[in-house]
């Protein structure tokens, strides 16, 4: 391998691990600053123990999350110089200010939430966790607004070499930028919903402080429910975007190789690997894809046959990580509908397998999330910034093949390590249950 | 307006800010097991600085995406040239994190023991290698006409190593302070008596710095064409004379914010003596990277500025306002309260 796929390899190993953190955070903060709002605000004692045994997760989570957030700004410069180099001047601004409006909000406030019970009011403790939900929901704004700007260069010209912005406003209002944004926070509180009841099943099962963890399941299911139904929405609309905006990647998710009116939805297909058509394609369903892509039954979904394959992304995992994605997203508005209605009927006690199914449900929201951001980025490519700048050009020309293993090498040993304890951290603090 | 040079000024505050505050948890991390005796004295030192190193951290994330958005032809360089180092220093940071989140997580000595030494050790590489790197900036880097012709042992040259153990003193003889105010009683006293110590090997080592910067950099060129900039190396020694007579007076707290002043200043110092260059070069002042030659477009430095002008007073407002709120040392019943053991 060279440095260029060392360094994308390092890249998607470094945002894949970062980002098995970073979206619970974005939900569990609103779940338990609300929890800790019933008791503050609502003067529901029951619910301090509540609020408390969430947020301890939320912190274990959060220590991952954050640490390795850092490699994340670290890695544009030290691995993708040429590529810091030719769009700082409008990428850099909303990484800058994610820092200065998001990072230092929630890096701030939660350690006064960990240490400040005994120091400001209960209403401002709540409201402490109140202001880290939305920072770390702000974050994640800011980086997105920046990765749409990736997806959809918008706001700059090319001048000195370079791209430089001219318009802070088309890369603040950049729809691919917010559309991501909604799905990936939406994504996140599903994770957290899934989490909540995940772990409330547990303590369900075997009868634990089963009316805090009742409580604990209702929210969850709630929040799962009208999360996964959000996302679906929004993930209908990000399929028009990507057809709008990079064909591409729509065909590749669709595995749609010949461009036509009216294009049918192949239910089953299978990509060659080579890139050239599919194997074998079943169940058609008239009209779905144009439906689906334009939302109009006789509009022209391109194909790629119609795009030079140095153009392509690679077909085959854009292909099938999106089927994978859509299929857990249908199943994680099922699963949450049945837990909120099990849970409004009082009747969760009744179906202990269902409880055990939400036990190991745990990651599949956290696969679907990750398989999202290999459509999104795999999709992107060859491109770093769509028709603007190939992956390949943005890489820094001063790496040596021994830096980047030797970097990778210690991500992949140092990051498993401290997975595995954080990990471990966190299912003995979700065991332990919560304080009397 | 050049907002170019004004974005100098604004980058130097970032790293000033930065190893100000993180400055004192580096320390702590690394030395505050001199100062405590027991388990449950290390606690409280651990303790002591966990409201704060979070947001410390955020300065220099703050810093670098600040570079990236007003100086990304620096961001480019000083993050690919300096890979090796920037590499540990990531880690560094990682595992620094991540020894004061785990630390209290379990109630097991030999668990709480493997990450005060994991702190240790990362907290040291850490205030090592930012002393290095910005050794080696001090200096120059092998910047030619070909661009980047360094390699990492050259990184770590005498004069680059000596600047790492000055930052590893000052960070030392900062995070003492703190604890001599923040930390148990017991460890408080001990903290004072070996800030106190450190205090002689950091004026020891801030004289040799400025001794050898003569010979080994361009530094000094600045402050010799405009006079005025000397106030800034001034201020810097007053600071940290300051710092060892409010100590002595047993007022560590007083000696402590004299200290952050002494590293602040001391690293506009450094700032005032490469300007206009960012990263300079050693092979020839026309292939430093400079206000001139790397800055963002003045659209996107007019636009940096407005955000930073409204933010960054806004976050040191809260920021100020926690420090406040947990000036009294975390009592015995609150560290039970947030989970620590």
């Amino acid at each position: 391998m060279d440095t260029l796929a060392l360094s994308r390899l390092q890249f998607a190993v470094t945002a894949m691990f970062h980002f098995l953190f970073v979206p619970l955070t974005l939900g569990l903060g609103w779940l338990t600053a609300w929890f800790e709002s019933r008791y503050a605000f609502g003067g529901d004692e029951k619910y301090l123990p509540i609020a408390r045994f969430w947020g301890k997760l939320f912190l274990i989570n959060f220590a991952l999350g954050v640490t390795t957030g850092i490699t994340m700004e670290f890695q544009f410069g030290m691995n993708w110089a040429e590529y810091a180099k030719y769009v700082g001047d409008i990428f850099g601004a909303p990484l800058a200010i994610e820092a200065l409006a998001a990072f230092f909000l929630e890096s701030t406030f939660i350690g006064v939430w960990v240490f400040g019970w005994d120091r400001i009011s209960k209403k401002a403790h709540a409201g402490a966790m109140w202001v880290v939900a939305f920072a770390t929901n702000m974050s994640a704004l800011w980086i997105l607004l920046a990765n749409g700007w990736m997806q959809r260069p918008v706001g700059y010209i090319l001048r000195n070499g370079r791209a430089e912005m001219v318009d802070f406003l088309a890369l603040l209002t950049n729809p691919y930028g917010w559309l991501e944004f909604f799905h990936t926070v939406f994504a996140g509180w599903v994770i957290a919903g899934f989490f909540v009841m995940g772990v409330s099943a547990w303590h369900l099962l075997r009868r634990n402080q089963e009316e805090a963890f009742k409580k604990s399941f209702g929210a969850g299911a709630v929040f799962a429910l009208a999360s996964s139904l959000l996302l679906a929405w929004v993930g209908d609309l990000s399929g028009v975007n990507a057809a709008k905006n990079q064909p591409a990647k729509l065909a590749a998710m669709e595995a749609h190789w010949v461009t036509q009116k009216s294009a049918p939805m192949t239910l089953l297909a299978l990509p060659r690997l080579n890139g050239e058509g599919n194997y074998f394609e079943a169940l058609k369903v008239p009209y779905g894809l144009s439906l689906l892509a334009f939302h109009s039954p006789s509009a022209e979904v391109t194909g790629l046959n119609d795009i030079a394959p140095q153009d392509r992304p690679p077909v085959l995992p854009v292909f099938l990580s999106f089927r994978a994605m859509v299929a857990l997203g249908g199943l994680f508005i099922l699963l949450s509908a049945a837990g909120a209605w099990l849970w409004r009927k009082d009747r969760l006690a009744e179906f202990p397998l269902y409880l055990k199914l939400m036990v190991f449900a745990i990651p599949l929201p956290y696969i679907a999330i990750q398989l999202g951001w290999l459509v999104t980025e795999l999709g992107r490519q060859p491109w770093a910034v769509y028709g603007l700048m190939r992956t390949a050009e943005g890489v820094s020309r001063t790496l040596t093949l021994r830096q980047v293993w030797s970097s990778l090498g210690g991500f992949v040993l140092f990051y498993s390590a401290l997975g595995v304890v954080d990990v471990w951290l966190l299912a003995k603090y979700a065991r332990k249950g919560m304080e009397a | 307006m050049d907002y170019a040079k004004l974005w100098f000024v604004f980058w130097a505050v970032l790293w000033a800010g930065y190893f100000a505050l993180d400055g004192f948890d580096l320390g702590v991390g690394f030395s505050g097991w001199l100062a405590a005796d027991s388990d449950e004295e290390r606690r409280g030192v651990f303790a002591s600085v966990g409201p704060f190193w979070d947001g410390n951290e955020v300065w220099l994330l703050t810093a670098g995406g600040a570079t990236f958005a007003a100086f990304p032809v620096v961001y480019a360089g000083m993050f690919s040239w300096l890979y090796p180092a920037l590499f540990l220093i990531l880690f560094s940071l990682i595992f620094r994190g991540v020894a004061l989140e785990f630390r209290g997580k379990v109630q097991d000595a030999a668990w709480r023991i493997a990450w005060e030494r994991t702190a240790c050790v990362s907290s040291f590489l850490a205030a090592l290698l930012f002393g290095v790197a910005f050794g080696n900036i001090f200096r120059g880097l092998e910047i030619g006409p070909a661009g980047y012709a360094g390699t990492f042992l050259g990184l770590l040259n005498p004069y680059a190593l000596s600047t790492g153990l000055l930052f590893c003193a000052f960070f030392l003889f900062h995070g003492q302070l703190w604890l001599a105010f923040k930390a148990p009683a017991g460890a408080a006293v001990r903290a004072a008596r070996l800030a106190g110590g450190a205090w002689y090997v950091l004026a020891a080592l801030t004289a040799a710095f400025l001794a050898w910067s003569w010979f080994a950099t361009g530094l000094y060129g600045n402050f010799l064409a405009r006079k005025w900039l000397i106030s800034l190396p001034a201020l810097f020694a007053a600071a940290l004379v300051l710092s060892k007579v409010l100590l002595s007076r047993g007022l560590p707290g007083k000696a402590f914010l004299a200290s952050m002043a002494a590293i602040a200043l001391f690293t506009l110092t450094g700032f005032a003596g490469i300007y206009p260059a960012l990263l300079p070069s050693r092979l020839g002042p026309e292939f430093a990277l400079t206000v001139y030659n790397s800055s963002s477009s003045p659209y996107t430095l007019r636009l940096m500025t407005a955000v930073t002008l409204v933010m960054l007073p806004v976050v040191i407002g809260y920021q100020a306002w926690v420090y406040r709120l947990f000036r009294a040392p975390l009592g015995a019943e609150e560290l039970k309260k947030s989970g620590l053991y």
